[in-house]
C-alpha cells in the first residue's frame, strides 16, 4: 500500500510536468494543445529507445527527450502559427493520433503494440519500495526545477509579452512583439516539458506502449490545469496532484458501486472526468489558484 | 496493377461520398456556430448506435434506421450545445472546443456503459458483390453510396430553395447583416446544431453499415472528417464534399502502398500540407 502510494505520487509528478506544459501554452499564450498525449509519447519513446537500444545513460535520454519534444513541437505548430487558433487545435489532435499510429505500426522501431519492456533505470533498485521512493524524490526535484523556471519566465518581461499575445495578438504585434516567434518558442518549450514528462514516466514504469498515450490523458491534464487555475504555474502543479487524488478516489469509489461491471465502472469514471471539466469551465473557470493580475501603474 | 488502381479509385470515390456526410455536418456547425465541435467522433458513434438500436432491437429497415441515427445524434448534439457549450461562448471558441472534447468523452462513455466495447453488426441481408469486368463492388457499398448522394442532394435543395436554408447561408456569410434582415440567429443556431450533429450521426451509421461498430467507431474517422473539412475550406459545404472525395481516394490509394493502418495518417498529412500552402482550403474564404 505504501509502495502504491509512493508510485502514485511519482505519477502525480509526471502529471504536474504535463500540467506545467499545458499551462505555459494554454494559460500563458492562449494557444491550445489537444495533442499533449502525443508529445508525452514522443518523449517516452525517445528516452526509452535511446537508453535501451542506444545504451546511453538515463540523464542523456531525458535530454534527448527534451530535444525531441521541442523539435516535434516546432514542426507541429509551423503550419498554423499565423492562422486562427482553431487550426492548431485540429492539428495537435491529429498529431497525437498519428504518433499512436506510428508507434503501433513501425514494429522494427517501437516493437508495435507490444511496447518496449525493460527500460533501464537511472539508479539501482534494491526493492520496488526503495526504487519508487528514490524515483519520487527524483521526479519531485525535477518538478520543482521546472516549476521555478516557469515561474521565473511567467514573471519576466518575456512572460508578460506572452500574456499580451494571449489577450490580444494584434495589440502585441503593434507594440513591436514578434508574435509568431514568441508563440513558436513557447509551444516548443511546452512540448519539450511534456516530452520530459513522458521520458520520466517510462523510467518509472520500465515500459512504454502506444496504449499508454490515449487522448484521454490530454483531457486529464486540461482538467488538472483548470482545477488549479490557468495562467499560474503553482495552480498547474496543485491541480495535477488534486487530479491524481481525484482519479484514485474515483477508482476506489467505482469499485464499491454494486451491480456494475468493471468496464462500466471505467466508463463512469471517464464520463466523470469529462463532466467535471465541463462544470469547472462553466462555474469555476479560474480554479483554486487564479492568476495574479497586476494592475497597470497609474500616471 | 492497373486494375488494383482502378479498384482503389472506385473504393475511394464510394468511401469519400460517405465521408462527405459527416464532413458537411462538421463544417456547417463550424460556419454557423463559430466553433470547432470536437465531439463529432462521439456524435458519429451515437448515431451509429441509435441506428443499431432501431435496426436490431426494433427491426427497422436500413432507411428508417438512418432516420433514427439522424434524430438521436441531432438531439444529443442539441443537448450538448445547450447544456455544455453555449454557456461557455463568452469564454471564447477555444474553451468551447475543449468543452466539446470533454462532452464527446461523456457521450462515448454513455455508449460504452450500455453497449460495452464489443463489436456489433447491423442486421442486414448478405449479398453477393457486383462485378464490372475485373472491378467489384459490394451491394451494401453501392447502397450506402446512393444514400449518401441522396442525403447530399437533400441538403443542397434545403440550402438552395427553402427560406430557412437560405437564412442559414446568410448567417454563415455575414451574421450581422443577416440579423439586420430579421433572421433570428438563435433559431438558426438550433437548426444548425440539430442538422449538423444529425448528419454526423448518419455518417457514423453509414460508415458502420458494411463493417461493424464499437464505441470508438466515430473517433476512427475523426481525422478524415477534419481533413475533408479543412481541405475544402472550413465552413464551406461544397468544399467539404470535394474534400471528402479527395481524402477518400487518397486514403484508398495509400492502402496500395503502405500499411492499411496508415489510412488515417493521410488526413493528418493533408491537413498539414493544406494549412502550409493554402490555409483557406479549396473553397474557403476565411482563414
Amino acid at each position: 500500500m505504501l509502495s502504491y502510494a509512493i508510485f502514485i505520487f511519482a505519477v502525480g509528478g509526471v502529471y504536474a510536468l504535463l500540467s506545467l506544459s499545458l499551462n505555459l501554452v494554454w494559460g500563458g499564450v492562449g494557444m491550445v494543445n489537444l495533442g499533449l498525449a502525443g508529445f508525452f509519447a514522443v518523449g517516452a519513446y525517445a528516452s526509452a529507445m535511446a537508453t535501451k537500444f542506444g545504451g546511453v545513460p538515463v540523464p542523456l535520454g531525458l535530454l534527448l527527450a527534451l530535444a525531441a519534444g521541442a523539435i516535434v513541437g516546432l514542426v507541429v505548430t509551423f503550419s498554423t502559427l499565423r492562422l486562427r487558433d482553431d487550426y492548431l487545435a485540429i492539428v495537435t489532435l491529429g498529431f497525437a493520433e498519428v504518433v499512436r499510429l506510428v508507434a503501433s505500426n513501425e514494429i522494427w522501431l517501437t516493437n508495435g503494440t507490444d511496447g518496449i519492456p525493460g527500460i533501464p533505470r537511472p539508479f539501482p533498485s534494491p526493492s520496488p519500495v526503495v526504487y519508487n521512493s528514490y524515483y519520487l524524490i527524483f521526479v519531485t526535484v525535477i518538478v520543482i526545477a521546472v516549476f521555478l523556471m516557469l515561474r521565473r519566465l511567467d514573471r519576466s518581461p518575456y512572460g508578460r509579452a506572452l500574456r499580451a499575445i494571449r489577450e490580444d495578438q494584434t495589440v502585441a504585434a503593434v507594440a513591436g512583439k514578434p508574435v509568431t516567434r514568441f508563440k513558436a518558442e513557447a509551444f516548443a518549450i511546452a512540448a519539450a516539458i511534456a516530452a520530459l514528462a513522458g521520458a520520466l514516466y517510462g523510467h518509472l514504469t520500465f515500459f512504454v506502449a502506444p496504449d499508454l498515450f490515449q487522448p484521454l490523458i490530454t483531457i486529464y491534464i486540461f482538467l488538472a490545469v483548470t482545477v488549479g487555475g490557468t495562467g499560474r504555474p503553482a495552480g498547474a502543479v496543485c491541480g495535477a496532484y488534486a487530479l491524481i487524488v481525484f482519479l484514485e478516489a474515483t477508482r476506489f469509489f467505482a469499485e464499491w458501486i454494486p451491480g456494475i461491471s468493471p468496464l462500466q465502472a471505467a466508463a463512469a469514471r471517464e464520463a466523470a472526468v469529462g463532466l467535471a471539466l465541463i462544470l469547472l469551465l462553466r462555474f469555476r473557470p479560474n480554479g483554486l489558484l487564479p492568476e495574479l493580475r497586476s494592475t497597470a501603474p497609474r500616471f | 496493377m492497373f486494375t488494383a488502381l482502378l479498384q482503389a479509385l472506385l473504393n475511394g470515390l464510394v468511401s469519400g461520398t460517405i465521408l462527405a456526410v459527416p464532413a458537411i455536418g462538421f463544417t456547417a456547425m463550424f460556419a454557423l456556430l463559430r466553433y470547432g465541435n470536437f465531439a463529432v467522433g462521439a456524435l458519429a458513434t451515437i448515431g451509429a448506435y441509435g441506428g443499431y438500436v432501431a435496426n436490431v432491437f426494433w427491426g427497422w429497415p436500413a432507411l428508417a434506421s438512418l432516420a433514427a441515427a439522424f434524430a438521436i445524434a441531432g438531439l444529443a448534439g442539441l443537448a450538448m450545445d445547450r447544456l455544455a457549450l453555449k454557456p461557455l461562448k463568452a469564454s471564447g471558441a477555444l474553451v468551447v472546443a475543449i468543452a466539446s472534447l470533454a462532452a464527446g468523452l461523456v457521450l462515448e462513455n454513455i455508449v460504452r456503459w450500455f453497449f460495452s466495447n464489443e463489436l456489433r453488426a447491423y442486421d442486414l441481408p448478405i449479398l453477393r458483390d457486383f462485378r464490372f469486368g475485373d472491378l467489384r463492388m459490394g451491394p451494401q457499398q453501392l447502397q450506402n453510396f446512393g444514400l449518401a448522394l441522396a442525403i447530399m442532394a437533400a441538403i443542397w435543395l434545403f440550402l438552395s430553395f427553402t427560406r430557412l436554408g437560405r437564412a442559414m447561408r446568410a448567417v454563415a456569410d455575414n451574421p450581422e447583416l443577416a440579423m439586420l434582415k430579421g433572421i433570428e440567429p438563435e433559431r438558426v443556431a438550433i437548426i444548425a446544431t440539430v442538422v449538423g450533429s444529425g448528419l454526423v450521426g448518419v455518417g457514423g451509421m453509414l460508415l458502420g453499415l458494411d463493417t461493424s461498430i464499437d464505441p470508438l467507431t466515430g473517433n476512427r474517422v475523426l481525422l478524415s472528417v477534419f481533413a475533408a473539412a479543412v481541405l475544402g475550406g472550413l465552413g464551406s459545404a461544397p468544399g467539404a464534399v470535394l474534400g471528402a472525395l479527395l481524402i477518400g481516394v487518397a486514403e484508398e490509394l495509400t492502402v496500395l502502398f503502405a500499411a492499411p493502418a496508415y489510412r488515417s495518417a493521410v488526413g493528418f498529412l493533408v491537413i498539414l500540407i493544406v494549412l502550409t500552402i493554402r490555409p483557406a482550403g479549396l473553397f474557403g474564404e476565411r482563414s
